[in-house]
């Protein structure tokens, strides 16, 4: 049960995070002129995706809660504040994100594409803060009233910084194979430079949260450095090998893959570090907490029909984006997607990178790469996890 | 370590269960609207569809695409206010969750199965308007419709869940054993999952047709609004006697299984025979004051005699009473009266479709068309507010109380105080944003009037996007 809910954050973390990290480099990106070329691909990328990637987190609540009712509820009362604050922040960003593009008058949009910015940093954070506080034993089994600081520690901040940059590397990364497979040269560079620096960034806050965790909860950082040391080193390669494939390997798949696994590692690594504790320092555990076993039942069979029904739609969401039949290179915005246009109808035909000859080029690969590792370690898990 | 200490917590109302129930119910009410947007206007955009290829008709297929950039806006504020709601579960109501989170939960876990279907259907359908090929892209819409219908289904089996709990063993303040099946097709639930859907359908279906009866109304009686507004108007028309047969059927069930709320909504304090049928009316201090009173005709209604004996609110102490009888009661009779009077609309065009073969030209027949859509969701809004107030005090019926359920943090009024700027600024965007899009689409119109041929060309462009992919 456990594996199941751990693959669900995965997939919304490689999938839902790269979307966020979309908005750290769309903030970053600089004034309207410098930022229009990053800005476009990155809102042509994010646009068709980001509602379907979303869902993961839904789902993932809805696992939480069903599954474990007792420790949700105490998390949902113990750090609620940052919970408030990563809700508003995703209001604010789908919003922001979904009215940019149907506004015209430059002021406003400026303002609607700075909160989607500024928003997809919030909810990140907030989110690590809330692992964070977790992982150091902020939450109690039965929490009256909400903490402050189960979530400011050092520890839990780092967490939160942490996962504002892995959004940022994990974007960057399927960024700049985008950005390849458009035959976009500069802007190939662009995010390549951007990935190897928010990837050495994630790096040293992760090994910074290591040391912290050395102190804060001692168990954890022990169980990290024992159990979990082989998916711990595996994070630590993917990292150094993204660091050298996203500027050498020429079609970026590769890449995308290794980075998703990358941040997998990690995901899992403090899984198995945390076995079977639910909720460190609470009592909880994965088995005392637990629903009652035909519940545990009904979910297992409603994951393997998502994954059978939902994996197949996604790859072929996904692999028509990548053909570019979702929105094509150069066109943006829905309104001329949808409503016919002489003029623009024409441009489409002369469309630069138009590879509906490669099916297989990009996300789909790295999507069902991650898919498949999830239901293969879920499947390994399983037999322990309960 | 204890984990049933909560369960036993306060019995007096705390400060936190107010704010926190004018959230819920703010936020809701909102996403509700869009909801309903999000089960049926798919299926009328595909029905717009569908008759631009069927019969190359340029008009309809203009208003497919049209439909589909608003739908766009419309799916995306209602999967952020859908997710709040799914926070607010937790954030709002921890006690809810941990006593039953277990049993609530597969319901929703099967509402994010369909979730997942409808947002990546509607991603392709959304964007694929250029590159599929015209039927590729009619079937692409058609999981969008079947997944909204299965959706509601889903979340409405938790509502009706709370109304009508069952399916599951609870020992010791622990659940021990759920039958999915059964908490999922609930008592409640064969009447509250077709009302609601048609409901879906009633409020999209209106809402469409109101857009474009307003612009009837103000002179544009063109080709493109008598479409827009028929495409809309006809299945919402064709579906109300529906639904008001399935919520006369859901009234007589509330009489039988949650007979509490039934005497708030008819105003029966005593159990009795030979209860009469209060219209409107406000109750205070034990009286009814104005409204119309038909004797004999609860009774009737609930089982066809006047002699039928109705349980009144005075079976349970006054703490298990709801609060606010009259705006229960208010509510129940605008939906109701509402009801009817779009099944008059219909009506009306129906009739004098059969006797001369087009819509109504009395400016009224606009009129009330300009505002069925609002009727629509006033009617539904009114609903969830007989349903959800009606069940009051109780969370769960007769199982734990809201107060129970509520958090015990504090801060739920800076929540609820910040919620209600948000959805207040995020309401008036969307509606401008639709607004925009509007004034945008009749601009376009204006000036390809003057290409010599305008929007004529649309089937054999498609030919050319065929040949493109
Ligand atoms: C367009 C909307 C609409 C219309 C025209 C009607 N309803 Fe309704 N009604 C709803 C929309 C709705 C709703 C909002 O969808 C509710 C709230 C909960 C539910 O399942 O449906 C509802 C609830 C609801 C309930 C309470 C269910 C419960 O507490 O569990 C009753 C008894 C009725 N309705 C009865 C009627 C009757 C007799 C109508 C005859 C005209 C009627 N409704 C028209
Ligand atoms: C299936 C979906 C729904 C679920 C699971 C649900 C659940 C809840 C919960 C847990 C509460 C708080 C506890 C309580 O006050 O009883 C509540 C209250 C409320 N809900 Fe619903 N609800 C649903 C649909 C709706 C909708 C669509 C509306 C639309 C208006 C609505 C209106 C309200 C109102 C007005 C209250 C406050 C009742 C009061 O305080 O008197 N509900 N609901
Ligand atoms: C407590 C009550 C509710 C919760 C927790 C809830 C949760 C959600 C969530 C999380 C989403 C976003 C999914 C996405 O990302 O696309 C959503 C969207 C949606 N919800 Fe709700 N919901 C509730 C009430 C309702 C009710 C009463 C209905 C209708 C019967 C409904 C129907 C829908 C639909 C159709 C969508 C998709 C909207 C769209 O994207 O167009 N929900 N809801």
């Amino acid at each position: 049960m456990a594996a199941i809910l751990l693959a669900g954050i995965t997939l919304y973390a490689v999938l839902g995070g790269a979307d966020f990290g979309g908005g750290l480099w769309d903030l970053l990106a600089g004034g309207d002129q410098r930022g229009e070329a990053p800005r476009r691909l990155i809102d042509e990328s994010i646009t068709p995706v980001w509602e379907a990637n979303h869902v993961w987190l839904v789902f993932d609540l809805v696992i939480f809660w069903t599954a474990f009712p007792h420790a949700f509820a105490a998390v949902m009362t113990g750090v609620a504040l940052p919970l408030w604050l990563a809700v508003g922040g995703i209001v604010l960003r789908g919003a922001g994100f979904a009215f940019r593009k149907e506004i015209s008058r430059l002021p406003l949009q400026r303002a609607l594409g700075a909160t989607f910015a500024l928003s997809s940093l919030v909810t990140p954070f907030f989110m690590g803060t809330v692992i964070g506080a977790i992982a150091t034993r902020g939450i109690p089994a039965n929490p009256t009233s909400a903490n402050q600081q189960a979530w400011t520690n050092p520890t839990a901040l780092l967490t939160g910084f942490l996962f504002v940059a892995a959004c940022g590397y994990l974007a960057a990364v399927y960024l700049t194979g985008e950005a390849a497979r458009r035959n976009e040269r500069p802007l190939r560079a662009y995010f390549a430079h951007r990935a190897q620096g928010s990837a050495i960034v994630a790096g040293a806050l992760s090994l910074a949260l290591l040391a912290e965790l050395h102190s804060s909860n001692r168990e954890l950082y022990s169980h990290l450095t024992d159990r979990a040391l082989p998916l711990m080193i595996v994070a630590g390669v993917c990292g150094l090998a993204v660091l050298v494939l996203v500027s050498t390997s020429a079609r970026l798949i590769p890449a995308r893959v290794v980075a998703a696994l990358g941040v997998a590692a990690v995901i899992w690594g403090w899984g198995v570090a945390q076995y079977p504790t639910l909720l460190p320092g609470s009592g909880l555990t994965l088995d005392n907490a637990a629903a009652p076993h035909s519940v545990l039942v009904a979910l297992v069979v409603l994951f393997i029909v998502v994954v059978v029904i939902i994996g197949p739609s996604f790859a072929l969401l996904f692999s028509l984006q990548s053909r570019g039949i979702l929105l094509d290179a150069g066109e943006g915005a829905l309104a001329e997607a949808t409503d016919h246009v002489p003029g623009a109808e024409r441009s489409g035909l002369v469309a630069p990178g138009q590879p509906s000859s490669r099916p297989h080029a990009s996300l789909k690969d790295s999507v069902e790469g991650a898919v498949m590792i999830a239901v293969v370690l879920f499947l390994r898990r399983r037999r322990r996890g309960r | 370590m204890n984990l049933s200490g909560p369960l036993l917590a306060a019995v007096q109302v705390r400060s936190e269960v107010v704010p926190a129930r004018a959230q819920m119910a703010a936020t809701l009410g909102f996403h509700i609207i869009l909801a309903c947007l999000g089960i049926a206007l798919p299926t009328i955009v595909l029905l717009a569809e569908f008759i631009g290829l069927r019969r190359h008709d340029a008009t309809a297929m203009k208003l497919a695409r049209r439909w589909s950039q608003a739908m766009a806006v419309l799916v995306a504020v209602g999967a952020v206010t859908g997710t709040v709601l799914s926070f607010e579960l937790g954030l709002l109501w921890p006690g809810l969750m941990r006593r039953y989170g277990a049993v609530l939960g597969f319901p929703f876990g099967v509402e994010g199965l369909f979730f997942f279907l409808e947002a990546i259907f509607t991603a392709i359908y959304l964007y694929g308007w250029r590159r599929l090929s015209g039927w590729t892209h009619w079937l692409t819409g058609l999981p969008i419709a079947v997944s909204g219908i299965f959706g509601a289904m889903s979340v409405v089996a938790v509502n009706s869940w709370m109304n009508q709990p069952g399916g599951f063993t609870e020992r010791g303040g622990r659940i021990v054993s759920v039958d999915v099946w059964q908490v999922f097709f609930n008592h409640a639930a064969t009447y509250e999952m077709p009302h609601m859907i048609l409901a879906a359908y009633l409020v999209a279906g209106f809402t469409v047709a109101g857009v474009y009866a307003a612009g009837i109304l103000r002179g544009r009686r063109d080709r493109y609004h008598y479409t827009g507004f028929a495409i809309g108007f006809v299945p919402a028309a064709i579906l109300t006697p529906f639904q008001i047969f399935v919520g006369d059927t859901a009234a007589r069930a509330i009489a039988q299984d949650q007979p509490v709320k039934f005497a708030a909504m008819e105003y029966v304090q005593h159990t009795s025979t030979h209860v009469p049928e209060w219209l409107a009316g406000v109750f205070t201090g034990g009286q009814v004051y104005g409204g119309l009173k038909i004797p004999d005709m609860d009774s009737l209604l609930v089982g066809f005699s006047p002699g039928t004996k109705v349980i009144g609110w005075d079976t349970v102490p006054a703490s298990d009473r709801p609060p606010v009888v009259w705006l229960i009661h208010l509510c129940f009779d605008a939906m109701v009266g509402l009801g009817f009077l779009l099944l008059l609309v219909g009506v009306w065009a129906a009739y004098a479709w059969w006797r001369k073969r087009r819509l109504p030209a009395p400016r009224l027949f606009w009129l009330l068309g300009a505002v069925s859509g609002v009727a629509a969701i006033v009617a539904m809004e009114c609903g969830w507010v007989v349903t959800e107030v009606g069940r009051q005090p109780w969370v769960v019926y007769q199982l734990q109380t809201t107060n129970q359920a509520a958090t015990t943090n504090g801060g739920v009024i800076a929540s609820l105080s910040i919620v209600v700027v948000l959805y207040a600024v995020l309401g008036v965007a969307t509606i401008l944003i639709l607004r925009l899009l509007a004034r945008r689409w009749r601009r376009s119109d204006t000036e390809q009037a003057a290409v010599p041929y305008g929007p004529e060309l649309e089937p054999a462009e498609r030919a050319k996007d065929k040949v493109l992919s």
